[in-house]
């Protein structure tokens, strides 16, 4: 077939001559719009500023619009600080503080003082996502690579045609990939989503989209599944099909990771207990209340922090790891001598005491620091996420997996590495043999028992990242860590390990097709049923000492 | 019925010597009249209910400063219930039989109310309950000053419903798993779809009590909001488990532009713990806001912080609805001249007292209050900017019209005399 080739050229230089035409024609609206909207841009920027004062979400929409459309200088600086609250309207004029806390007159751009009467002007959600693709719009030439990411999603978000006029002129010259990339999104939202575009045009932006595989995309897909027909309709239903598949790849990688997050809160948790319980085999209900201890320390060094050194604030944390560690040991060596030592081998009164211990401790913390929660911050880099191989990774927990298994590592060294260790290992295998031998068995005690509870003070400085600092906080992992110690196996540190993970891991793989609530009654009953075949858990100790 | 009756006669003498000698003495001789309260001041729920009890016995202060209570002075007795469902029906028990008290300020959770609930009626007192609450109960012992469903729910999701609100069109139902989540979503379930959204656009999920790893949870629901119509979240997660659920959206971004979420149990106290920042535009639907501009409320804050010695003392709904019905159980005790618990009860329907939002808040005979509904939006210092109010006070409904077992139901302790009369059967219970 001859004809072919030359069909196809012809065809291509359709495409691309209607690929020219139809943004030209967009634009031209487009500016159509913009001039007649604007005559002088300070009169327009004074006339929209005034409408600020009315304090009414419509005035402060058509402000707004107003603003955006006036083409002045200032206006990106007024509707940032609109969009992060430090734009005030009052009798006097608007006014703006810059980040750094500087005022200015929104009229003039000049710094000024803020009248004390002008008060901030309010926006609700909605008015928020006009501020955002207004900014959106005129941010896209910003010199700043970030800045023109940011303004392209959201001019993504917003399709307005009023941007592509921009965003071609720009994407030619465009070097930073990112930036580019996000320039062709935005492009392929707007071409997509403007009804009387050529469809062979919104055919390849449904593709561009496609290729994005976000949850952003397929929901600017499936938006415009329903309201196209032929085969623009097919493209963006094989579009929709693709994200559906990749998505459900990724929900299993996803779910392993929360498994693996969970698995290390609960190994964090678990740890100590490990010790207390595990080599001492003292049944500790107070070893929530170390945890929660360590939290209570946390919260206490970084208030320290903000009132003395603020900018040094993110430090606080690593700092009150050994502070908890030795608050937590201190409390749990007073404890040992104090109570525990006179019930040894007498595991219901232990029990009993131990758990009237947690209600003193946690009445006492509640009476000093108050029964309300405690606002422990997120250091810089513990905030927000990044994704990774189309995952969602959040800071917070990357570093709770890495610091639990530094925790698990270094508990592990002192066991097996140190004298004390060895003392430890002696004592609870053979108590009269390690005494005879000349170790100073009570001494070993206690320090075996200060050193579960410095581990779980320890988790509690992770932990006041992820739940409540309340006296209330160690009530909810002492069940779970009981759980992770006997599913593990008394006495065996790795064996912890693998329960901890094992058990986050089928948590999060139940907890999508059972609901979080029967999942927990689920994983329960397992666990119940396999106690019963196997009392001693997944790794049980052998050996005579194990016998006694 | 001797007691009262010369309690009464001593007040009235009392009074009359006030008046006679023009000097106005601190209290006359006649026994205080004893107010009960009946909140957690240890166990999970303290972190709740210690404020309740901080502001009753304020108001009570303030009320003696007045010079008492029909001349004689107020004394209240407090209990702590634990946070132990069954003991607060054993405490109720203490204050009325062994304590003589005229009435009962208390209970927080559904569960702690249903379980008084027995006692106040057998031993015949009056519950004042300041909590929001999922309805479908009216009883003649007890006056709900918190918001019944259409005071607090509904309006929230017609807000989200609304051009304003973001225009929402796929739901996400998230609860903790007990009594008050599982009514509100049912009726919000039937509600949403009888205003035409499809079942498959609602999702509903429940947690645990003080659940803390919402990891799946969360990445569920910005699954759900990719789908193309714009998503809202409607909370009735309870307590602790909020902190989690808060720090997760902010750290998986999901912003209050995208996703909004609105809460029925968030208040700036829950909210004192929370890193703010992440959750700015986030809502809450309640009948009193700390920010609200009204002379009332400001003094009524000043008052409290002064109360609590400290500055950052902050004020919530449930401690407004605890000043309505004190106010209320003033005035009615006031009308009829006597703590009598029949008479009080009686009194109570059609009283007035004004709110702390700047409107009258009326009893109504369904024994619920008229309120206004207020939605505010987080903001970075952890208090709230009122977004949308409604333009007047909506009546309390005990029985919500959204449900075919309550929809013929109604609460008239006036003229029915009933808690559940049935209107298409018409007869009672």
């Amino acid at each position: 077939m001859p004809f072919a080739p030359l069909l196809r050229a012809m065809m291509l230089c359709c495409l691309v001559m209607l690929g020219l035409l139809a943004p030209a024609v967009i634009r031209g609206q487009a500016q159509a719009q913009v001039s007649a909207a604007s005559p002088v841009p300070g009169e327009r920027l004074a006339a929209g500023l005034e409408r600020f004062k009315a304090d009414s979400f419509a005035d402060t929409e058509a402000a707004i619009a107003a603003i955006a459309a006036s083409g002045s200088a200032q206006g990106v600086a007024i509707l940032s600080a609109l969009g992060d609250r430090r734009l005030f309207a009052g009798a006097a004029g608007v006014f703006y503080r810059d980040a750094a806390g500087q005022g200015f007159d929104a009229v003039t751009g000049r710094p000024a003082t803020i009248p004390p009467d002008a008060g901030l002007v309010r926006l609700n959600n909605r008015l928020r996502n006009v501020v955002q693709a207004a900014l959106g719009t005129m941010t896209l030439l910003s010199p700043d690579p970030a800045q023109r990411v940011r303004a392209a999603e959201a001019v993504f978000r917003s399709r307005d045609a009023g941007a592509l006029a921009t965003i071609e002129a720009a994407l030619p010259g465009e070097n930073v990939p990112r930036v580019r990339r996000a320039f062709e999104e935005a492009r392929a939202a707007i071409l997509l989503s403007s009804a009387d575009a050529p469809e062979e045009l919104r055919i390849a932006a449904a593709r561009r989209i496609a290729e994005a595989s976000d949850n952003d995309a397929i929901s600017l897909l499936r938006q415009f599944s329903g309201q196209t027909t032929g085969g623009l309709r097919a493209v963006i239903d094989q579009g929709i099909a693709s994200i559906e598949q990749a998505q459900r790849i990724r929900a299993w990688g996803q779910t392993l990771w929360f498994g693996i997050s969970l698995g290390s809160v609960l190994l964090l948790a678990a740890i100590g207990l490990a010790i207390t319980f595990g080599v001492m085999g003292v049944i500790n209900m107070a070893h929530g209340e170390m945890v929660m201890i360590g939290a209570y320390v946390t919260f206490v060094v970084q208030e320290l922090f903000r009132s003395h050194a603020p900018h040094l604030l993110d430090w606080s944390l690593p700092l009150a790891i050994p502070l908890a560690f030795g608050t937590a040991g201190l409390v749990g060596i007073a404890i040992e001598r104090g109570v525990i030592r006179f019930l040894y081998g007498r595991p219901l009164e232990t029990l009993l005491a131990t758990f009237g211990i947690s209600l003193v401790l946690q009445q006492a913390i509640r009476t000093w620091f108050g029964p309300t929660n405690r606002e422990v911050s997120a250091p810089s880099y513990m905030a927000g996420s990044f994704e990774f191989l189309g995952l969602q990774i959040t800071y917070g927990r990357l570093w709770i997996v890495v610091f639990t298994l530094c925790v698990f590592a270094a508990l592990l060294l002192v066991l097996k590495a140190t004298p004390l260790g060895l003392q430890m290992r002696a004592v609870t295998q053979n108590r009269r043999m390690a005494s005879a031998m000349g170790i100073r068995t009570r001494f070993v005690d206690a320090m075996t028992f200060g050193l579960g509870s410095g581990i779980a003070g320890v988790a509690g400085v992770a932990l006041s990242q992820i739940d409540n600092v309340s006296p209330n906080l160690g009530q909810s992992y002492i069940i779970d860590s009981f759980m992770v110690v006997v599913f593990g196996g008394v006495g065996n540190l790795w064996g912890t390990l693998v329960a901890a993970f094992t058990l986050g891991i089928a948590n999060k793989l139940l907890e999508p097709f059972a609901g979080a609530v029967l999942g927990k009654i689920i994983i329960l009953v397992l666990l119940i049923l396999f106690i019963q075949k196997r009392p001693r858990g997944l790794f049980a100790l052998k050996g005579r000492a194990i016998e006694q | 019925m001797a007691l009262t009756r010369r309690g009464v006669l001593s007040a009235a003498l009392g009074g009359a010597t006030a008046l006679a000698t023009g000097y106005r003495p601190a209290f006359a001789q006649g026994a205080p009249i004893k107010v009960g309260i009946l909140h957690s001041l240890s166990g999970t729920m303290a972190i709740s209910e210690t404020t309740l009890k901080d502001v009753m016995l304020m108001l009570i202060e303030q009320q003696n400063a007045k010079g008492g209570l029909l001349g004689r002075k107020l004394e209240p007795v407090v209990v702590d219930p634990a946070s132990n469902w069954p003991l607060f029906a054993e405490k109720a028990r203490e204050l009325i039989s062994k304590e003589k008290v005229s009435s009962v300020f208390g209970c927080w959770t559904s569960v702690s109310r249903k379980s008084v609930l027995p006692v106040f009626k057998e031993l015949n007192n009056i519950l004042f309950y300041p909590v929001q609450y999922e309805g479908e109960e009216s009883e003649r012992n007890v006056f709900y000053t918190g918001a019944a469903p259409n005071q607090q729910a509904i309006p929230a999701v017609d807000y989200l419903m609304s051009k304003d609100g973001g225009e929402a069109k796929r739901w996400v139902l998230a609860g903790t798993d007990y009594v008050y989540p599982r009514t509100t979503n049912k009726i919000l379930e039937a509600y949403l779809i009888s205003k035409g959204v499809a079942p498959a656009d609602i999702m509903i999920n429940y947690t645990p009590f003080g659940h803390s790893d919402w990891q799946t949870i969360v990445s569920d629901i910005k699954k759900f909001g990719s789908a193309g119509k714009k998503t809202a979240v409607v909370s009735t997660i309870n307590g602790d488990a909020n902190v989690p659920f808060y720090k997760e959206l902010g750290n998986q971004g999901i912003k209050a532009t995208d996703i909004p979420v609105v809460a029925f149990s968030v208040g700036e106290e829950e909210l004192a713990g929370i890193d703010t920042k992440p959750l700015l535009g986030h809502l809450a639907a309640w009948n009193y806001f700390q920010s609200v501009k009204d002379p009332a409320n400001d003094a009524f804050i000043k008052a409290w912080k002064a109360y609590k010695k400290s500055d950052k003392a902050v004020t919530n709904d449930p401690m407004e609805a605890h000043v309505i019905g004190f106010n209320m159980w003033v005035k009615a005790v006031e009308k009829v001249g006597t703590v009598d618990i029949d008479k009080v009860i009686d009194a109570l329907p059609g009283i007035t007292a004004p709110n702390l939002t700047g409107g009258i808040s009326t009893m109504l005979a369904n024994h619920h209050i008229t309120k206004p509904v207020l939605i505010g939006e987080v903001r970075a210092d952890g208090q709230f900017d009122v977004v949308w109010k409604t333009s007047g006070l909506v009546p309390g409904d005990a029985w919500t019209d959204h449900l075919p077992g309550s929809k013929d139901l109604e609460a008239d302790w006036v003229t029915l005399k009933c808690g559940n009369y049935n209107t298409v059967l018409k007869k009672c219970g």
